[in-house]
């Protein structure tokens, strides 16, 4: 992979942004969904579709492309924004998020929207999947330059499907396999290390004969580099641990579990009211979270 | 009178027997000769769902899973993404019974051009007891949009139904028995999915009409009992309904307005199986009296299988008392 210039990274960092606001604006436009993992994984996003990706947007069906399988299905709203600011489909499309007829539906559906690898939502499954992909692949041609990213949350490793599918992954040595765990530390019920605590998470997936690296998940440098250094590990599969912040951008609904499962509107109260969230939320996007001023 | 094209020997005490699995095995080894892209996998099952051979021809084309069905069908899923046509095999009581959201998900709601084979289904399993009779396997699988579900009755339709669902574009479930069953149909009878085949005709001659309509190796109990019946002053006639979905609604409705009453047979619960599939269309388009044979809302249990069949009723003096009852 090719170094980014500063001046890049600083224009994927703008694109993230962007892409949170959509993200915002879609959820509060459905008046459901999930705003913590969506905002957490906009940078992460940003690098694979704009940077990391072989990829055309103008014919999603490119048989020579990369394959990203969401795994965590119920953090589309970013997937969908960062396709929409691809070139996917028209921006606009966003504010059909989970309604009647919509392609975007509240969890997704590969059968309705082009570029989407496929359905998810039931947690633990998307490994599985990525692991027969790449199978498949190795099947075709040994010396296939695609990769297979698969995306999951952290929450999602309670499922034991997930072990099953790294026990494959680790059994055949998919090196063209990069796993990337969205580590942000919070589940629907509350903080994983309550639910379920996970680690030592790194070494549980060394002792599946993953390579692992801990990267701080909003570090698009860090990021980009990590991903480079597990394109290049030859006879394991890869996983990134990405320590995330969840709600990242806007520092109101930062780290706290209650923003899992809930849009701007309808989220705790305890730091904005309900009917000042949304606002709040692209106020505290537009201005990087009162870093800079913005122009009403 | 049979039809065509079957066994010769279909009434002899030394009729043919052979495990419907054997035919699957065979059919997947040559569904892998003819396309390269059909692939198979396994979860620690390799020799009793009769994998064994395809991975014997193209290692390089057999995936083992371990014992990890839920693993098992959504690999199996990934892989059809790339254009793979994945025949998964297990035991029908982990494959779909543990992995039915998966395979709901993964496959059916994707469409994904995989193909589930369920082996030793029914309680004909035996020994092994309730953990390993899948009874409600046909049930959960209908219900499940984009998925075609197959019982083949012996080992060639098993072999054709393998073939067939290679071909198919879709998802397809195929139903196996684990027991040497009787050989019912030859190499030369004709085998299509969603088409349901008349095996036997009425003995015109009797006033009274019961038509006999079942799915999967028991079929073969369902043709003793119509003979039985023919033979006793009932006028019988003998469905092979070996694609329990899509039903074939054409040839399901000609044959009840043929009969007087339908008797279903099925080594499957009867809530929502095959009998609930006949019931269900024939209730809204032209109601009929349907009496469902299999098991009733019981587990199975170790014993031998021909003890299992009679305890559970699915053997063929219950066919014809049902059919007698049926016709009151």
């Amino acid at each position: 992979m090719r170094n980014l210039s500063d001046d890049e990274v600083r224009s994927l960092e703008r694109t993230a942004n962007e892409i949170r606001e959509s993200v915002i604006e879609s959820l509060v436009e459905a008046g459901s969904g999930h705003t913590a993992g969506p905002l957490g994984m906009a940078d992460i996003f940003t690098l694979l579709y704009f940077e990391v990706l072989k990829h055309n947007p103008k014919d999603p069906f490119w048989k020579e492309r990369d394959r990203l399988v969401l795994s965590n299905g119920h953090i589309c709203p970013v997937l969908y924004a960062t396709m929409a600011h691809a070139g996917y489909f028209p921006k606009e499309e966003l504010m059909t998020l989970r309604k009647f007829g919509s392609r975007l539906q509240g969890h997704p559906h590969r059968e309705l929207l082009p570029g989407l690898e496929t359905s998810s939502g039931p947690l633990g499954s998307g490994l599985s999947q990525a692991v027969g992909m790449a199978l498949a692949e190795r099947m075709d041609n040994p010396y296939s330059s695609k990769y297979f990213y698969c995306l999951t949350g952290d929450g999602e490793l309670n499922a034991g499907q997930i072990w099953e599918a790294a026990l494959l992954a680790g059994k055949e040595k998919l090196h063209n396999l990069i796993v990337i765990v969205d580590r942000n530390g919070i589940q629907i019920d509350g903080y994983t290390k309550d639910i379920m605590p996970l680690e030592p998470l790194a070494e549980k997936f060394e002792a599946f004969n993953f390579d692992v690296q801990e990267v701080d998940g909003h570090n698009i440098r860090a990021m980009h580099d990590a991903i480079g250094k597990a394109q290049s590990v030859y006879s394991q599969p890869s996983l990134i641990i990405a320590h995330t912040i969840p709600a990242k951008g806007v520092d109101v609904f930062e780290r706290d579990f209650r923003w899992h499962g809930n849009p701007p509107g309808k989220g705790p109260e305890d730091r904005v009211p309900k009917d000042e969230q949304a606002e709040t939320a692209l106020k505290k996007l537009r201005s990087l979270n009162g870093m800079i001023s913005v122009s009403e | 009178m049979t039809a065509e094209h079957l066994n010769p020997n279909l009434f002899s005490d030394s009729i043919e027997r052979v495990p419907n699995r054997n035919g699957f095995g065979e059919g997947l080894k040559e569904a892998g000769e003819r396309d390269k892209n059909v692939v198979a996998l396994c979860a620690d099952l390799t020799e009793s769902t009769r994998v064994q051979a395809f991975k014997e021809a193209f290692p390089e084309r057999y995936i083992e899973i371990g014992v990890a069905e839920q693993n098992l069908a959504s690999v199996a899923s990934g892989m059809a993404a790339m254009g793979k046509i994945p025949f998964f095999a297990s035991y029908a009581m982990f494959s779909p019974g543990r992995s039915w959201e998966q395979i709901r998900t993964t496959i059916a709601y994707n469409n994904m051009n995989a193909k589930i084979v369920g082996a030793h289904a029914g309680v004909s399993v035996g020994p092994d007891g309730a953990t390993h009779q899948a009874i409600e396997d046909m049930a959960i699988m209908r219900v499940v949009p984009n998925m075609v579900v197959l019982a083949p009755c012996d080992v060639h339709e098993a072999k054709r139904a393998t073939l067939a669902a290679a071909k198919y574009e879709g998802p397809v479930y195929i139903r196996l028995g684990r027991e040497k069953t009787p050989v019912v149909t030859t190499a030369a009878t004709p085998f299509a999915i969603g088409k349901a085949s008349i095996y036997m005709k009425r003995d015109e001659a009797h006033e009274r009409k019961v038509g006999i309509i079942a799915t999967g190796t028991i079929l073969h109990n369902a043709l003793v009992a119509g003979k039985e019946l023919n033979e006793g002053g009932i006028g019988a006639s003998v469905m092979n309904l070996a694609t329990v979905k899509p039903l074939d609604t054409e040839a399901v409705l000609a044959f009840a307005k043929e009969h007087d009453v339908i008797v279903t047979v099925e080594e499957h619960q009867v809530a929502g199986g095959m009998g609930s599939v006949v019931a269900e269309y024939l209730g809204e388009v032209h109601p009929t009296k349907v009496v469902r044979v299999g098991v009733k809302d019981l587990f199975g249990q170790s014993g031998d299988p021909d003890t299992l069949i009679q305890y559970y009723g699915i053997d063929t003096p219950a066919i014809v008392t049902a059919a007698k009852k049926a016709l009151g």
